[in-house]
């Protein structure tokens, strides 16, 4: 062991002394972890009554005085520069107020990519319309304010542009010549080799190897990106769509060369992010616009803006090889592949991140690989990597299981770890089997026929199909939470995170009530705004854990600071912090309940009208420790037309396990939105690109199909509800597995019904006839 | 021009090319109606003229001038009354994000009222019919022109059958 290496495992073994005794072995656990009040019930969303009369105001809805509105111009070649641009006659055109092209944009510093610093939001670090240089087609090259967004979209359409094009690589399969390794995937290497996995698959009684490919996708969230901004002097205010504020704020400060208190951004309702709502060029070419003109700006891309210049999911082309023995047991697991990236962003696309701790096969070889492509910067898109990944692996697997002639869950039973087969932890919890046992019982998965095509209605092929649903646990490191008590017994929970739909303000307002001891209407959860304390981003499915824990940290802090006011005449005289806990609106003495005291007795007789304390979560380091994932079992049945091989989704039930379950109602809403968008990965969903000039083919809705009302059957979800010992609450993420699993769910499902094998994906009806 | 919405006449100027969405949003405030792809293909900007739905970002404002125009704010007849189906909606859990909710909110409001009147949709067997029966896929068929991305289309039709099958037709 080298000295480096030595000096890092002490500081790890440091660090994991620093997490909290609660989430370790032999913690005291926290006991709302276990706790039947507010914790898991569904409680209806508190800002229901807001959306449905539509008057929860989005980011392109907020009024300004002297607002403008913003066009783009965006490129139409996908590498080169830009030989000449004329914006007279746009100019000149009635109502508009500036016209902005790289000759006259404000010096910019680039955009720091997300992940590379603590708060950076980046989603690519090339510099923003500050030169000639076109790197993909799309690329905003211009931006016009006028009076009214009807004069700016026709004026945009005036500037004359002549480029200098220079060759490009705008096809994914030329681009796969001159591949590279990445840095890193996430942190995480992006190989891995134990033992000999070629060597084992060769001598495997079974085998399968096989390659499956998965096209780009966007996510497509029904709110257009979107931002409504004015300065005042150094001063910058963002009315944002985003799932980031605290990092689009610091990232903003960054490249307009201001402090970070000198920008807020506000967000308080999202339409939808799926992983797209981050930093892109249109906030940042509106608020350098703004700069120069002195003029309020409101940007609304338009859905064929949103296409054009924000990434989505990336093209992947991945090897899954399975061997086993005789009675199962995998002997060799490979998963290797090649996503399509650019030069200027880091979303490697982590699609081997499922095989890296879903079976003990004895030898298992992991590598990922880059095809640098002149296209707009791919990014996180609802369960990247683990969405795709599991397509590959868990249709693999069902290959396997067909040629072994092994029920696909018993496959997967023998092949079980007892521990993280590679990086050799213990799982925090793991109850995928169980998963799979009610799942089947409930799904009816007896009463399938392993033989493929067995099973026809009419014109109607039915199958049914299963996969693994996987999803690691993220808690974010960073952000505060901040719980102020006032004088008449009311309770506000402030940090920067958002809603965008999974129920964030719900069910951390239901979590706060319970933790103070304090009915819900009592409890206000603040959010969505860089004017409170920093916030964690909306991403890897951390959000929640992420503030429970800070709530958590802040409540410890605020029982400290009340006892201290509570002072010596207080019944509670004498007691440290952890020797006391909320209840019915104040504290009380855990071990004798007697000794009790109000809130609001404590502020009154201290005179005071509020107390305040904040504090943030400590390192989540328990996801050093264990290896700590989110599981499910995806259930789904299909009916093929042998007629045209239209597929219909008839029946799907999710079956998972993660964690504690924190509110009923929402959380089946998020597995069901996550399987929703599973199906359209599966069977109708991608983003087509000419492969000549790079330029997206179907920017719009009506050519990129989504599922619909009529694609969506009713959709089953149950879940175990067994707490994380080591997470906040015993919870972890719920908005991105509902969608892993699903498009090999399908694709096997697929197969059961008429014996045809789909690789690649969606699964469109010319495949199948 | 001249409107009536909302049940409130309203006097609107307006540039010609200006969509009765953006009339809507940017020039009357009324920012129910929402702005998902200005194609027609979300669904999110529906709201009713005359009582029958329509996609705004389709429409030119001048088209509809003199006519009775509905939007989201207007479901439930002011102040913070909810319309049942609005209710049914918090219920049953029928939007996340809520950015289609008043589009979702409204095609569904004129979907029952073309049911009760007989009209039939695209998976309707009997054209002929004197009633029709809004099972599953007459719900999902009918409902189909308005996208969700959020996927929260189980708990929507939940909240639409709800309504339905409580009043009758």
């Amino acid at each position: 062991m080298t000295s480096i290496q030595e000096a890092a495992q002490t500081l790890l073994k440091t660090a994991i002394g620093m997490v909290p005794a609660r989430w370790l072995p032999g913690g005291t656990p926290d006991p709302l972890m276990h706790k039947h009040g507010l914790i898991g019930a569904p409680v209806s969303r508190l800002d229901g009554p807001l959306k449905v009369q539509g008057r929860a105001r989005f980011a392109a809805e907020v009024p300004m005085e002297g607002l403008t509105y913003a066009a783009l111009l965006h490129s139409s070649i996908a590498r080169g520069r830009i030989a000449a641009i004329d914006t007279s006659a746009a100019e000149a055109a009635p109502g508009v107020v500036f016209v902005m092209t790289h000759r006259n944009a404000p010096r910019l510093s680039p955009p720091v990519l997300m992940n590379s610093k603590p708060k950076a939001a980046g989603t690519s670090n090339l510099p923003v319309m500050q030169d000639a240089e076109i790197h993909w087609n799309g690329q905003p090259i211009a931006v016009l304010l006028a009076d009214t967004q009807e004069q700016a979209d026709h004026a945009v359409s005036l500037i004359r542009v002549r480029y200098e094009s220079a060759t490009a690589i705008t096809d994914f399969e030329a681009s796969k010549g001159t591949t590279r390794v990445p840095r890193d995937i996430l942190g995480e290497p992006p190989s891995v080799e134990k033992g000999d996995a070629e060597g084992a698959l060769k001598q495997a009684a079974f085998q399968v190897d096989a390659t499956y490919r998965t096209p780009f996708q966007n996510h497509n969230a029904i709110e257009l990106h979107a931002a409504t901004l004015a300065w005042d002097g150094d001063n910058l205010t963002i009315h944002d769509a985003t799932q980031m504020v605290t990092h689009v704020g610091w990232t903003m400060a960054q490249i307009f060369g201001i402090r970070e208190d000198q920008v807020r951004i506000m967000s308080p309702y999202v339409g939808g992010g799926f992983g797209g709502k981050s930093l892109w060029d249109h906030q940042i070419v509106a608020a350098a616009a703004s700069r120069v003109s002195g003029r309020p700006v409101r940007m609304v891309l338009s859905r064929e803006g949103v296409f054009r210049s924000v990434g989505g999911r990336t093209t992947t082309e991945q090897r899954v090889a399975l061997g086993a023995r005789s009675d199962g047991k995998l002997t060799a697991l490979i998963h290797t592949g090649t996503a399509a990236m650019t030069t200027h962003n880091d979303c490697p696309e982590q699609f081997t991140f499922p095989a890296r701790h879903l079976y003990s096969a004895d030898d298992i070889r992991i590598a990922q690989r880059i095809a640098d492509m002149n296209i707009v910067a791919n990014t996180f898109m609802r369960a990247p990597g683990e969405s795709i990944g599991t397509f590959a692996l868990e249709c693999a697997m069902d290959e396997l299981a067909e040629a072994m002639n092994i029920d696909p869950i018993e496959l997967r039973r023998r092949n079980e770890p007892a521990k993280d087969p590679t990086s050799g932890n213990e799982f925090s919890s793991r109850n995928l089997m169980e998963a799979y046992t009610r799942g089947a019982e409930r799904f009816g998965w007896d009463k399938r026929s392993a033989t493929p095509g067995a099973r026809q209605e009419g014109e109607w092929h039915i199958g049914m199909g299963v996969a693994t649903a996987t999803y690691p646990y993220y808690r974010m490191p960073g952000g505060s939470v901040r719980i102020r008590l006032t004088a008449d017994g009311r309770a506000i929970v402030s940090t920067a995170v958002h809603e965008m739909g999974m129920g964030t303000a719900t069910v951390q307002a239901q979590h706060a009530a319970e933790r103070l001891g304090l009915p819900m209407d009592q409890v206000l959860f603040e959010y969505g705004d860089t004017a409170l304390p920093d916030g964690s981003m909306a991403g890897g499915s951390s959000q929640t854990v992420s503030v429970a824990a800070g709530i958590i940290a802040a409540h410890d802090a605020l029982k400290t600071a009340l006892l201290k006011l509570a002072g010596n005449d207080s019944p509670l005289a004498g007691l440290k912090a952890d020797a006391v806990e909320a209840r019915d609106g104040g504290l009380a003495c855990r071990k004798d309940p007697s000794k009790q005291e109000s809130y609001v007795s404590i502020l009154r007789r201290a005179g005071r009208e509020e107390i305040s304390a904040e504090a943030s979560a400590a390192p989540p380091l328990e996801a050093q420790k264990f290896s700590m994932h989110s599981y499910g079992a995806q259930f789904c049945e299909v009916r093929v037309s042998a007629i045209t091989g239209e597929v219909r989704v008839s029946r799907f039930l999710g079956s998972f396990d993660c964690g504690r379950i924190l509110n009923a109602k929402t959380a089946a809403s998020q597995f069901r939105g996550g399987i929703i968008m599973g199906l359209g990965l599966a069977l109708m969903e991608e983003t087509q690109r000419d492969p000549r000039s790079g330029r997206i083919m179907n920017p719009s809705l009506a050519e990129y199909h989504v599922p619909v009302h009529m694609d969506v059957p009713e959709i089953d979800v149950i879940w175990t509800d067994i707490p994380d010992p080591h997470s906040p609450l015993g919870a972890r993420g719920i908005g991105e597995i509902g969608i892993t699993g699903v498009g090999a769910a399908v694709a096997n499902a697929v197969y059961n019904a008429t014996g045809k094998r789909v690789r690649s994906l969606p699964i469109t009806l010319d495949k199948l006839l | 021009m001249h409107y009536l919405i909302n049940d409130k006449p309203v006097d609107v100027l307006a540039d010609p090319r200006t969509s009765l969405l953006d009339m809507l949003r940017d020039h009357l405030g009324l920012m129910g109606a929402k702005k998902g792809c200005n194609q027609g293909a979300c669904g999110a900007c529906t709201v009713l003229v005359d009582g029958e739905r329509i996609n705004a970002c389709l429409a030119l404002a001048v088209q509809y001038e003199g006519r009775a125009i509905t939007t989201v704010e207007g479901l439930s007849g002011g102040g913070d009354a909810l319309h049942p189906l609005q209710e049914g909606f918090i219920e049953h859990d029928g939007f996340q994000c809520g950015y289609c909710t008043p589009g979702q909110l409204c095609s569904a409001v004129a979907m029952l009222d073309e049911v009760a009147r007989g009209v039939p949709s695209a998976v309707t067997a009997d054209l002929d019919a004197s009633s029709i029966d809004l099972g599953s896929d007459e719900l999902r068929e009918r409902m189909s022109g308005n996208l969700c991305r959020c996927g929260a289309y189980n708990g929507i039709a939940a909240a639409i059958t709800e309504l339905h099958t409580k009043v009758p037709a």
